[in-house]
């Protein structure tokens, strides 16, 4: 289970002085869900997903990963997490399959366990073709499945996606749709971030709409839907933010 | 700290590392290259210029002696030097390598030697120049050898033995072991360059693991898995340690097989070789690279440090380029003639450090200067580890844009 904790991040800026890039957001998902987080670029989706996988501290307030806190206990939340973002890039000189292990082994598997889940995950992503293949040799769909494999050889119970299909072909983006609805079915409990609507409809148990730093909106898609008399995610979020968006831009 | 976690970030660093040209180029084939071509090189300039000096026959003007037949005539047998016509400007001439040196024979100096009133005959050269240098060598040695034939003919006409003139011989012996020698003539180099290329082997490593990573997007990566920020950073700073003892290493090898191969005899002439030869044993090395251990973990550590602070590859490598300059400037102080070690010395980084190697390859060794050195460059070093630790959990530092 994941719970944000009033979740705070501020940094210093030569130029801009403090800049809140997350304001006081909590939320909670359990497992089995999962949980949208939906706003414009530089909303603080991302900032948020980094404190949720202690790669960033929060400045104010916690999280409680799986039982450990992001504060507390960094290194046990990681071990128990897997986190896909943007800026999780490949080891360009590592084959596919020698990435995939390489985080196995350092998230402590032992290598009959290792070998046994790099070939159930690559079987099931459809990576035996490029496992030998070098990563900066591979398409981006490629990169993005070892990615995705990255994320999972170790089984973790909570996941982590951010913007997990941007810049992929309708074929690939749906091999990876699928395996997170199957990570959800598993007892997973996922945070997912996007700009793509259908998957948000098709994933999303629940979603929270960020902006400026502040979670603006929760709930179920049809609980949004009804308070905000808008059947178009989009449109909700385009209500939810556009006051604030608009006083923003200005 | 983990110690199969840092094991496994440092097999992963070295396979990646193993798999990048540029580290073969810049760890492997520069240092293991460079001392041949660099004495191949070197040494086949100097035996074609010094070999080409030599065989020229130096053109020597001969001022005056118009009055003394004799002498011009002596002259004129010594088949290395060929007479030209005396002119005015000959100081010009020698200037402007026209000519290569020059003999001002006084007046009347046939009559004067048969007198045997004292003369002086004077040459003029270009201090400096390598082939007038040799043409004054040729006039002093053809004058030198005359005077003596004077000297024994004017002795034996007065039925006198030569010890007259000589009466004791001065002989020298040199007392210093060969490793002395050559101590004293590249012992100061080879810790210069144990320094210079263990610090030159850690850059491109350094930058690769951490403003590369930055660059390629992989640092976030990492950061999201259970390995604790200690365990990367050792792991990191492990490989880039050995790719610095690697090219120290091979530069080392590179070195004594070219100075091996050209101090061999026939390889160039006895003088020369002789001042190449190496007399540095095994354990001379071993000591060089034990004094240089701990400088090369400092080079390591501080290498890493500062290159995570760059955005990108470029921006750390403007970062570190002046760095060799730091470590160029105290490696050279200490083969200035007369800097010796002391107990102040001692306590600087990389300056006591070439110095102790220079007296080790000179067979000396100051074991209270050694722990001195030993102990402060394990203390610098364990300083900038800590701080290379410190600033791997700076997010400012990780995520600075």
């Amino acid at each position: 289970m994941i719970e944000a904790r009033g979740l705070s991040k501020r940094f210093q800026d030569k130029k801009r002085g403090e800049i809140r890039a997350v304001d006081n957001v909590s939320f909670t998902c359990q497992p089995g869900k999962i949980y949208g987080l939906l706003g414009a670029n530089g909303a603080g989706k991302t900032t948020t997903l980094r404190m949720l996988a202690t790669i960033l501290e929060p400045t104010d307030g916690t999280a409680i990963v799986c039982g450990y806190d992001v504060v507390d206990s960094p290194e046990k939340v990681r071990a128990n997490i897997g986190f896909l973002s943007t800026g999780t890039a490949l080891y360009p000189r590592l084959s596919s399959q020698e990435l995939v292990e390489y985080f196995g082994r350092l998230n402590g598997l032992d290598e009959a366990t290792l070998k046994r889940r790099v070939d159930e995950i690559f079987n099931r992503l459809e990576m035996n073709e490029f496992r030998d293949r070098r990563c900066d040799k591979l398409s981006t769909g490629m990169k993005q499945k070892t990615s995705i494999a990255r994320t999972l050889v170790h089984d973790p119970p909570v996941m982590i996606f951010d913007e997990p299909t941007t810049g992929l072909d309708v074929m690939t983006a749906r091999t990876i749709i699928n395996f997170i609805s199957e990570c959800r079915e598993r007892g997973k409990a996922i945070i997912f971030s996007t700009h793509i609507m259908s998957e948000v409809e098709r994933l999303c148990d629940s979603i929270g709409i960020i902006h400026d730093g502040k979670l603006l909106a929760e709930g179920t898609v049809s609980e949004l839907r009804a308070k905000y008399a808008e059947h178009n995610i989009e449109e909700i979020i385009v209500k939810v933010v556009g006051p604030l968006h608009s006083k923003s831009e200005a | 700290m983990n110690f199969r976690n840092v094991g496994i970030v440092y097999r992963k660093e070295l396979t990646e590392w193993l798999r990048d040209k540029r580290t073969l180029i810049s760890t492997v084939l520069v240092p293991l290259l460079a001392f041949p071509i660099i004495m191949v090189g070197m040494i086949s300039l100097m035996t074609v210029m010094i070999g080409k000096a030599e065989k020229e026959r130096a053109k020597v003007m001969v001022l005056g002696g118009e009055d003394s037949p004799q002498i011009l005539e002596k002259l004129r047998q010594v088949n290395d030097i060929q007479i030209v016509p005396t002119a005015d400007d000959y100081k010009k001439q020698i200037s402007e390598k026209e000519i290569r040196a020059a003999v001002d024979i006084p007046k009347g100096f046939d009559n004067a030697l048969n007198r045997g009133e004292e003369q002086t005959v004077k040459i003029y050269y270009y201090e400096g120049e390598i082939k007038s240098g040799f043409g004054r060598d040729h006039i002093d040695k053809f004058f030198k050898d005359y005077r003596d034939s004077v000297i024994s003919g004017r002795l034996s006409a007065r039925n006198l033995p030569p010890s007259i003139i000589k009466p004791f011989d001065i002989e020298q012996e040199n007392v210093a072991p060969p490793e002395k020698v050559s101590g004293a003539a590249i012992g100061g180099l080879l810790g210069y360059m144990v320094i210079l290329l263990s610090m030159t082997g850690a850059i491109y490593p350094a930058i690769d693991l951490t403003a590369g990573e930055k660059e390629r997007g992989t640092m976030e990566t990492i950061l999201s898995s259970p390995l604790s920020r200690v365990d990367l950073v050792l792991g990191k700073f492990f490989l880039v340690l050995s790719a610095s003892l690697t090219t120290a290493f091979l530069s080392i090898v590179s070195m004594g097989t070219s100075f091996y191969v050209v101090g061999r005899p026939g390889v160039i002439s006895d003088k020369g070789a002789a001042a190449l030869q190496l007399h540095i044993g095994l354990s001379t090395v071993l000591s060089v690279f034990l004094m240089a251990l701990p400088l090369a973990v400092l080079f390591a550590a501080a290498l890493l440090t500062i290159a995570l602070f760059a955005k990108t590859y470029k921006e750390a490598q403007s970062y570190l380029t002046p760095m060799t300059f730091i470590v160029v400037i105290p490696a050279v102080a200490s083969l200035l003639p007369g800097v010796e070690l002391n107990s102040k010395l001692a306590l600087i980084p990389i300056l006591s450090t070439s110095l102790v190697c220079k007296e080790i390859v000179a067979g000396t060794f100051h074991w209270n200067y050694i722990l001195l050195i030993l102990l402060a460059s394990t203390i610098y070093a364990a300083a900038a580890l800590f701080i290379a630790v410190k600033m791997f959990q700076r997010e400012s530092v990780l995520f600075r844009s």
